[in-house]
């Protein structure tokens, strides 16, 4: 048995069944990362303590024969913007460079209590703001399809990892496409569910109207089998939603016969590469013989947000990495004498330049005089945004489009263009502005190999339907 | 150009940054180009549409109720401990980069 190349349910069962430990696939899946991460850069800090703590509480149980919850033994990583009681949690960013969280984030806590085994803490770009991974404070990760390329962002150690078998889900965050897109350019399945679905209690801010955790997998079934953990109603965030969380697992299977999937010809235009387009269209057309019904509709909208999103979201950072000042837990400058010399000196020592930059447009975004022109219009246009999925969903039952305009681009390809950057974002921030659940799953590669993503957006917690869709065409191979 | 250096000065201000003068010029380059772009929300005639604060707004809320009564869904009962219980000095303190017992500290703020 290959221990690093399991799904969930196969670690399990192995493990119930006394084939292997969760010893064993923690200690196979460290080893794996020794021998591979080197040249791909996917984690910044190793928890093997806790994970091995872990391990031997599953195996003790699998020892005495007791039922395994669902996750048992499931080696997984944990993206660093997600807080982790007692393992140094970064955001990718050198002000956190030394900051051990005293609690854990709510959907870390799920996940353990469901028995996963968290190996560690995965790279992303400083705060989560980036799109290639080249943001990272420490290392940028190379994508393991082809290592001169970049994994996608800001998810992209969580992508790179399950996508080079060195965990077999991982958490990450997405705030424009962050799960997604990084999904699409390593190969994987990414899930990012309905705002308000997973709790963010825990996740280190960017913009908390955006913000959603969701799982990296191998198999759209393990996606499932993590959403199922993690969602659902939680004290410690108000925005998380009091809606029942259904069993997405037992829904996988219902046939997709029958449901209508629309077609947006805002996704298919200017700037999609054509091989993408080539694949997706095939894509489609599979949906089709599988028996879904496919309906043009239109989101009008489409062209404005990205613009929107770079407003609200860098207005969101602002306010929210306030809160990083040199005084209670962040790096703090040498040798400062004024209070306002510990702020500045600390923040510019210890934010990174797209930090910098977001945290600038922001605060013009909310300043006096410019606050109408700039947050309040990108907030209207966002209901505008909204309103198009509102009316595109009264005819279809989900939204199938491409994940991304391009495969992944090489390293260094758009670091000195943040717009070129922002744009690589074009089809996934939608969903993040309308709060709706959007699904990224491997549908072939380009000539050059590289991976090519199909992104499927359904209605406000309709997670099940977009899983199923998903699972329907993953099986059709 | 509508972003001016004297602009990039006064929000960086505002955001508690100092920025050299390198950053500063590769600001007032990059905040112009993006803000470029944004202007083209202003194509849009958005007079008689609300501003979306928050996808929240669209569940749970009970929109009979007026002000924060139509968001008791995020409420809950006080409770004497909280969820969570309050952190020990210590560890609220570990991360600081200077603390006494009880306190972080910080340079002197106010002068005589």
């Amino acid at each position: 048995m290959e221990l690093t190349s399991l799904t969930i349910d196969a670690a399990r069962s192995a493990i119930q069944e006394r084939k292997t430990t969760a010893a064993a696939l923690a200690e196979a899946h460290y080893l794996r990362i020794q021998k591979e991460d080197g040249q791909i850069g996917a984690f910044l800090t190793l928890s093997k303590e806790r994970a091995l703590e872990q391990a031997e509480r599953i195996d003790r149980m699998a020892f005495e024969g007791k039922p395994l919850p669902p996750l048992a033994g499931v080696p997984v990583g944990i993206k660093d913007v997600l807080s982790t009681r007692g393992v140094r949690t970064t955001a990718g960013s050198k002000i956190l460079d030394r900051y051990i969280p005293p609690y854990d984030c709510t959907a870390v806590a799920r996940m353990e209590a469901a028995g996963a085994v968290v190996l560690g803490k995965m790279n992303c770009d400083e705060f989560a703001m980036g799109s290639s991974n080249e943001n990272s404070a420490y290392q940028p990760v190379r994508n393991p399809r082809d290592l001169n390329r970049v994994p996608g962002g800001s998810s992209g150690g969580s992508a790179a990892a399950v996508a080079a078998d060195m965990a077999v889900v991982t958490l990450g965050s997405d705030t424009g496409g962050s799960i997604r897109q990084p999904a699409s350019f390593c190969g994987v399945v990414g899930l990012m569910p309905t705002y308000g679905r997973v709790s963010r209690y825990g996740l280190i801010a960017f913009a908390s109207s955006l913000d959603h955790i969701g799982p990296l997998a191998k198999t759209v079934k393990d996606a499932a089998i993590v959403l199922r953990t993690i969602a659902g109603r939680d004290p410690m965030d108000s925005t998380s939603a009091d809606v029942a969380v259904p069993n997405y697992v037992a829904e996988l299977d219902k046939p997709v016969r029958g449901l209508k999937l629309g077609v947006a010809k805002e996704y298919f235009g200017e700037g999609l590469d054509y091989d993408v387009r080539q694949t997706v269209e095939t894509a489609i057309d599979k949906l089709k013989q599988l028996g879904c019904e496919i309906i043009p509709v239109s989101l009008p909208h489409t062209p404005y947000a990205i613009p929107t999103y770079y407003v609200i979201a860098t207005a969101e950072a602002s306010s929210n990495l306030a809160r990083f000042d040199g005084v209670r837990y962040s790096h703090r400058a040498r040798g400062v004498k004024t209070l306002s010399e510990v702020y500045r000196r600390s923040r510019d020592e210890g934010f990174g330049a797209e930090v910098k930059r977001r945290i600038m447009l922001g605060t013009y975004a909310l300043s006096a005089g410019y606050y109408d022109a700039y947050y309040l219009k990108a907030q209207k246009v966002r209901t505008l945004l909204t309103r198009d999925f509102d009316e595109a969903f009264q005819k279809v039952d989900a939204i199938v489009t491409p994940t991304s305009p391009t495969a992944a681009f090489r390293l260094g390809e758009k670091s000195n263009d943040p717009l070129a950057m922002y744009l690589a974002d074009i089809y996934t921030v939608t969903a993040d502005l309308a709060g709706i659940p959007g699904i990224s799953i491997p549908c072939g590669v380009t000539r050059e190999q590289l991976p090519i993503g199909l992104q499927i957006l359904g209605k406000h917690f309709d997670e099940a339907t977009i899983l199923r869709i998903a699972h329907a065409y993953e099986k059709a191979g | 150009m509508k972003v001016t250096e004297k602009d990039v000065a006064y929000v960086a201000d505002l955001a508690n940054l100092d920025l050299t003068d390198e950053e500063r010029s590769g600001m007032l380059r990059d905040l112009n180009s993006i803000l470029d772009y944004v202007d083209r929300l202003s194509e849009l005639d958005t007079s008689n549409v609300p501003p979306m604060a928050q996808v929240a707004d669209r569940y749970g809320v009970d929109h009979e109720k007026r002000g924060s009564e139509r968001f008791a869904y995020a409420s809950r009962e006080d409770i004497l401990e909280g969820l969570r219980r309050s952190l020990p000095h210590e560890e609220a303190l570990a991360n600081a980069p200077d603390a006494d017992d009880n306190f972080f500290r910080v340079p002197k703020v106010i002068e005589r």
